[in-house]
C-alpha cells in the first residue's frame, strides 16, 4: 500500500537528520565543560551548527504544515473525540499484551487511517505543541534582545530556555520511542523499509 | 479639638511604630549584606556633600567647572570669554560624588594654580599615582593596592607607562566612584566598567596618545563572539582579557590579545570563569532552586553555566525509565517469538 508520498519522505529524512544534529549539538551546549571542552563537537561549533540546522528545521515544519494543509495528508492528525480514551487503551493493551499473545492490530493500516490512536496523539502532540513552542523558545534565545526581560519576576531568558530545553529534551525521548515502536511492524524493519520506499507492507500483505 | 489632637496623637504614634518595626525588624535582617551596603551607599550619597574646601574648590570650578569660562585680559583691559578645553573641565556635581570629593583641588594640584594666569611650567607638574596616597595605608588595605599594583606591572598597559600610561587612562581620580558589584547594579557596572576600555579602545584620537597601532574595529575584531551585542552587554571587556587574580576584587593584569579568552565553556560551563570575575562579589550564594552558579541569573542567564539540578535528575530518570520500558518490551518480545517457533 503507497502510503508515504515522495514530500513526505523527503520532510521525514531531512526532519531526522536536523533533529539529530540538534540533539547532540545542544547537549553540548548545555553539557560541555571546561574539562571536555572539545566533547562531542564543542561549545563555538555547537552554538553555529545548532543555529544553521534550526533554521533548517523551521524552513521544513513550514513545508510540512503547509503540505499537511494542501493535502489529504493532515487528515491522518485530525483526533476524533469519539471514543478518544477507549480507543487509546486499547492500542495501549495491544503494545502491553495483546502482541505478544498474538493477537491481531486494532487499528490495522489503511488509506485512511495511516496512525493508530496512540501514535495518531503523540504526533499531534510532537508535531503541533513541542515544536512549535521549541521553534518559539529558539527563536527567544538565538535573539534574546527580543525575549521579555522578566516575567513575574522571573528572567525571561530563564523560563525561555527551561522551556526550550524541556521540549527538545521530550522531543529526545519521543525520538527514541519513535524509533523503537517503527520496529513492532510486521517484520522489525518493515516499517524503516515503509518511509524510504513509500510502501507500507502490513500484516495481511 | 481634642479629637483633632487624639486623631493627630494617633497617627504619630502609628509612624514612630511602623518606623521602629521597619528599622530593627527581622525582615531587614534577611536582606543580604551586599544589599545593605548599597542601600546604605545610596542614602549616603542623595546626602548632600558639603566641602571643608568648598570655597577654594569653587575658584577653580568657575572656570574649570564649565565649557565656557571668563577672564579679564589686563593688558588690553577687556572681559573675555573662552572655550575650556575639554579635557581640563571637571564638573562639580560629578566631582562631589566621587570618591575624592573630600579633596581640595591643591591638595593634589600644585599652590600655583590658585595665580591666574596660570604659570605654563605647571604643566609639567609631576601628578600622583594611586599608590601615593594609598600604598601601605591600613585603612586602604581591604583594597590591595600593592597587589592590583603589582598586578599592573604585569599588564600590557605597563609598556606604555613610558607613554604615559597612569592609573589615570583609565580611573579619573576627578570622577572616580567605586563600583560594587551587587545583583541590582551589575548592568550598570558592566557599562561602567567598559566605558572605562572603551574610552580609548573605541576613540583612536586617544588610542593614539599610547600607540602607533592603526586603528582596531571592536565590532570586526570579535566577529567571532556569538550574540555580540549580548556579550557586550551581559560581560565586561576584562572577563576575557584579564588573568584572574583571586585576592583582589577586579583583576588589574590585561593580557596581550592572544592570550585573550576564546573558548566558549570557560564562561558557558558549570565551573565557569565568571564566577570568579564578574559574579566574585556573591559566587558563594548559591540559590536554593537548583541552578548551578545560580546567583548569575538574577542579570543574566548563561548557557552551560546554569543548568539546573533538578532538572538534570529529572531528565535522566525519564530516559533511564524509557530505556527501561523498551528493554523489558524486546524481552518479552524475544521470549515471545521463541515461544512461537518453539510451538511450530
Amino acid at each position: 500500500m503507497y502510503l508515504y508520498p515522495k514530500w513526505i519522505r523527503i520532510w521525514h529524512v531531512i526532519n531526522a537528520l536536523v533533529f539529530l544534529i540538534l540533539i547532540v549539538t545542544g547537549l553540548s551546549m548545555q553539557y560541555t565543560d571546561k574539562e571536555n571542552a572539545t566533547y562531542v563537537v564543542g561549545f563555538a561549533k555547537a552554538v553555529r551548527m545548532h543555529n544553521f540546522a534550526a533554521l533548517i528545521l523551521v524552513i521544513n515544519y513550514i513545508f510540512f504544515v503547509c503540505g499537511n494543509f494542501l493535502s489529504k495528508n493532515g487528515s491522518y492528525y485530525r483526533i476524533s473525540r469519539k471514543n478518544f480514551m477507549p480507543d487509546l487503551i486499547r492500542q495501549y493493551k495491544f503494545y502491553s499484551s495483546g502482541m505478544f499473545k498474538g493477537e491481531k492490530h486494532p487499528f490495522p493500516v489503511t488509506e485512511e487511517r495511516k496512525f493508530n490512536p496512540l501514535q495518531k496523539i503523540t504526533y499531534v502532540l510532537a508535531l503541533y505543541v513541542a515544536v512549535p513552542l521549541l521553534i518559539i523558545s529558539g527563536i527567544g534565545l538565538l535573539l534574546p534582545e527580543i525575549t521579555i526581560t522578566t516575567i513575574f519576576g522571573i528572567s525571561g531568558l530563564i523560563l525561555t530556555d527551561i522551556l526550550h530545553i524541556t521540549m527538545g529534551f521530550f522531543l529526545s525521548i519521543f525520538m527514541i520511542i519513535h524509533i523503537y515502536t517503527c520496529t513492532l511492524g510486521h517484520k522489525p524493519t518493515s516499517l524503516f523499509r515503509g518511509i524510504i520506499t513509500g510502501y507500507h507492507v502490513s500484516e495481511d500483505e | 479639638m481634642k479629637l483633632f489632637m487624639f486623631r493627630i496623637s494617633i497617627l504619630l504614634a502609628l509612624i514612630s511604630l511602623f518606623s521602629f518595626s521597619s528599622s530593627g525588624s527581622p525582615r531587614f535582617d534577611t536582606v543580604s549584606d551586599t544589599l545593605k551596603d548599597t542601600m546604605k551607599e545610596t542614602v549616603k550619597a542623595t546626602v548632600v556633600f558639603v566641602s571643608p574646601f568648598a570655597a577654594a574648590n569653587d575658584r577653580c570650578f568657575k572656570c574649570h567647572g564649565q565649557d565656557k569660562y571668563t577672564y579679564t585680559n589686563e593688558t588690553i583691559g577687556r572681559e573675555i570669554k573662552d572655550i575650556m578645553c575639554s579635557e581640563r573641565i571637571i564638573r562639580k556635581k560629578e566631582f562631589y560624588s566621587s570618591n575624592h570629593k573630600s579633596f581640595g583641588c591643591t591638595d593634589c594640584h600644585s599652590e600655583e594654580y590658585t595665580k591666574f594666569p596660570h604659570a605654563g611650567t605647571l604643566r609639567m607638574e609631576q601628578k600622583y599615582i594611586c599608590l601615593d596616597c594609598h600604598g601601605g595605608d591600613a585603612k586602604f588595605a581591604k583594597y590591595h593596592f600593592e597587589e592590583i599594583d603589582s598586578e599592573y606591572r604585569k599588564s600590557t598597559h605597563f609598556k606604555m607607562e613610558n607613554d604615559g600610561f597612569s592609573c589615570w587612562k583609565c580611573h579619573n581620580p576627578h570622577t572616580y566612584k567605586i563600583s560594587v558589584r551587587n545583583a541590582t547594579n551589575l548592568k550598570e557596572t558592566i557599562e561602567y566598567d567598559n566605558s572605562i576600555c572603551l574610552n580609548c579602545h573605541s576613540d583612536y584620537s586617544r588610542f593614539q596618545l599610547l600607540s602607533d597601532k592603526a586603528e582596531i574595529d571592536l565590532i570586526k575584531e570579535h566577529d567571532w563572539l556569538p550574540n555580540q551585542a549580548s556579550h557586550f552587554a551581559n560581560v565586561r571587556c576584562i572577563e576575557c582579557h584579564t588573568k584572574i587574580n583571586n585576592n583582589i576584587p577586579v583583576s588589574h593584569q590585561i593580557r596581550p590579545k592572544a592570550e585573550a579568552v576564546r573558548l566558549c565553556n570557560e564562561c558557558h560551563s558549570q565551573n565557569s570563569i565568571l564566577m570568579a570575575s564578574l559574579y566574585k562579589f556573591e559566587s558563594k550564594v548559591q540559590r536554593r532552586d537548583g541552578f548551578f552558579n545560580g546567583i548569575i541569573l538574577n542579570a543574566s542567564y548563561v548557557i552551560g553555566a546554569n543548568r539546573n539540578e533538578y532538572l538534570n535528575l529529572i531528565s535522566l530518570g525519564i530516559f533511564l525509565v524509557v530505556l527501561i520500558i523498551i528493554g523489558v518490551h524486546i524481552a518479552f518480545r524475544i521470549r515471545n517469538k521463541s515461544k512461537t517457533i518453539k510451538e511450530k
